[in-house]
């Protein structure tokens, strides 16, 4: 892939937010404003940093991705499309009984560009720290990433990943937190103590960087500089808002849940500078 | 069997790249031969269960054959999540080995028995489920399994129980092996009851009953073939395992008879609905559930009599 400007990232990005919102009213799906939170991670991880080839999925020789926080499917799927994995078409029927596209991604057998069906949270480090183990037993020089929820970090495999990606000095695995500062019910600060999330990773032995989620320039930045040189496993903490890029869903957590209705999509897509 | 394990598994990792070993923080010593053989092929995962089976989730995703190691109910029921989401949601072809199965460790008290780990691992769709009753059994499973690109599951016990078979027998997945010839009455067992059901039909010999003792190494997928011909040929079909008598391969040949609408009697020796509170060695255990050669054949003989009568 050519290189791409920032400009670009940010305008697919925009594209990818207009896209999630109008699927999601249309197929009822929820998690818009985890989905929209993630969508410039997404963007900066598939269209500027994996190496990736869509036309050739398997490539042992591929960097992985791994979304850990699985709810945030809805984003995915649209990324992977924009990317070419299969065609926008593909998700015709979006949401219908017998199809693939609901709320959590299928195993990787049912759809290209998929690494791991997560869904389940706190599963997605140990499968990807696996994969970069495997990668150091095979020989081979690709990167992992996994994309978590801060919610996500409430379950203790995740640190039980992160203590042994550290003590086997993993450096080519990097966790990239989604920081939103919310989950299913309420605040994640005041249901399970994250704070200070950043230490936390570096005083289990991560390279830790924190960087606004939304600024892609910050984001390519921070991701420059994994894979590290003193063998570390990197963290990056983005700091992201819920439902970022629509004024009416930022920061607001009904929007965990809550299906836009046609006339909101519309102003969703206006106030992101998307016609049509 | 754990020695027999070891040895077998540095075997196979010498001829075969992708074997890898996972360990949870136990076997200290046991695989410094692996170590030596397959450098960088071992992983002590310390005491975090969940995260290593995902973490050979990802291994086996990645073309790599992990088998992952620790005491049973610590491979089993601590990491269910992972063993169903990571490992046989995503056919990721991982063999979870679980040492001191059943009640190997009965000394060590409730939390190290494993008496539920058939009944939730025969739930998990596509889980290979296989419990050796010797050496022999083991290391031709661990062959077994690695022509297989699927997840499997190995029941094993602890050190010093008897080999059964004297020359390896024709080891396939899903066909239980007669290992004594019988025509009345068929005995079949599982795992390390294997040695203790032999013992059964030699008490049973002597009442002048001539009982079948067939080692169902595969718990899953059921060996339905002969249990379709052993309805035919016996009056009383037996199980017998170390394990919870719900769920596990008692209730998988129950689920077989009423789905083939045999109607063969059948009986079965398992431990009860209950948690051991007292301590005690494994013949006492076993002795508490009647899971002694002389309980089984005095059981089996007043079933006979009851069906003559």
């Amino acid at each position: 892939m050519d290189e791409i400007s920032i400009t670009e990232l940010e305008t697919t990005a925009a594209q990818l937010r207009a896209r999630i919102v109008a699927n999601s009213s249309q197929s009822s799906t929820p998690h818009l404003g985890t989905c929209l939170s993630c969508v410039d991670i997404l963007t900066a991880l598939y269209f500027s940093v994996l190496r990736i080839n869509p036309e050739q999925p398997r490539d042992p020789l591929r960097d992985r991705c791994i979304l850990s926080k699985g709810h945030g499917a809805p984003a995915l799927f649209q990324v992977l499309a924009e990317r070419g994995y299969y065609a926008h078409e593909k998700m015709k029927h979006y949401g219908e009984d017998g199809g693939i596209f609901a709320e959590h991604p299928p195993t990787p057998e049912y759809l290209p560009g998929i690494e791991a069906a997560t869904g389940s949270l706190g599963h997605g480090l140990p499968i990807g720290l696996g994969m970069a183990l495997s990668g150091r037993v095979n020989r081979e020089s690709y990167n992992v990433f996994v994309v978590l929820g801060d919610g996500e970090c409430n379950e203790g495999s995740v640190w039980e990943s992160a203590m042994m990606a550290s003590s086997q000095q993993v450096s080519n695995l990097c966790a990239i937190v989604d920081f939103n500062k919310w989950q299913a019910t309420g605040r994640s600060q005041d249901i399970l103590s994250l704070d200070p999330l950043v230490d936390k990773w570096r005083a289990f032995g991560w390279n830790a960087i924190e960087v606004d989620g939304h600024d892609t320039a910050a984001l390519l930045e921070a991701l420059s500089k994994f894979p590290a040189d003193n063998h570390k496993p990197t963290a990056i903490v983005a700091h992201t808002v819920k439902g970022k890029g629509v004024s009416f869903m930022e920061d607001d957590n009904n929007w965990h849940y809550r299906i836009p209705t046609a006339d909101e999509v519309e102003l969703a897509k206006r106030e992101l500078g998307i016609e049509g | 069997m754990r020695n027999a394990f070891a040895d077998e598994l540095t075997m196979l990792a010498n001829s075969d790249e992708r074997v890898v070993l996972l360990s949870g923080d136990i076997g200290n010593r046991l695989f410094d031969t692996f170590k030596s053989v397959a450098d960088g092929r071992f992983y002590n995962c310390g005491i975090a269960e969940a995260n290593m089976m995902g973490v050979a989730a990802g291994m086996a995703l990645s073309g790599l054959r992990p088998f992952v190691y620790t005491i049973t109910p610590f491979t089993t029921t601590r990491c269910f999540e992972q063993i169903r989401v990571d490992v046989c949601y995503h056919k990721a072809p991982v063999v979870i080995v679980g040492t001191g199965s059943g009640l190997s460790y009965a000394e060590l008290g409730a939390t190290h028995h494993s008496l539920e780990d058939l009944a939730i691992m025969r739930t998990l769709p596509g889980m290979n489920i296989y419990a050796p009753c010797d050496t022999t059994e083991l290391r031709l499973i661990m062959r077994e399994v690695m022509q297989d690109n699927a997840p499997a599951y190995i029941r094993i016990g602890k050190k010093g129980e008897p080999n059964i078979h004297s020359s390896p027998p024709a080891l396939k997945r899903g066909k239980a092996i007669v290992v004594r010839p019988g025509e009345q009455v068929a005995l079949l067992a599982v795992g390390n009851m294997v040695a203790e059901t032999l013992q059964a039909a030699e008490f049973l010999a002597r009442q002048g009953v001539a009982a079948e003792v067939v080692s169902f190494h595969t718990v899953k997928p059921l060996d339905a073939e002969y249990l379709a011909q052993a309805r035919e040929r016996f009056s009383l079909l037996v199980t017998v395992e170390e394990h919870s008598r719900i769920g596990g391969f008692g209730s998988a040949v129950g689920e077989w008879s009423v789905a083939e609408d045999s109607r063969v009697p059948l009986l079965s020796f398992g431990t009860a609905d209950e948690f051991m509170h007292e301590v005690g060695h494994q013949a006492y255990a076993r002795k508490r559930y009647g899971l002694t050669a002389e309980h089984i054949a005095a059981q089996v003989l007043s079933r006979l009599s009851q069906q003559q009568s």
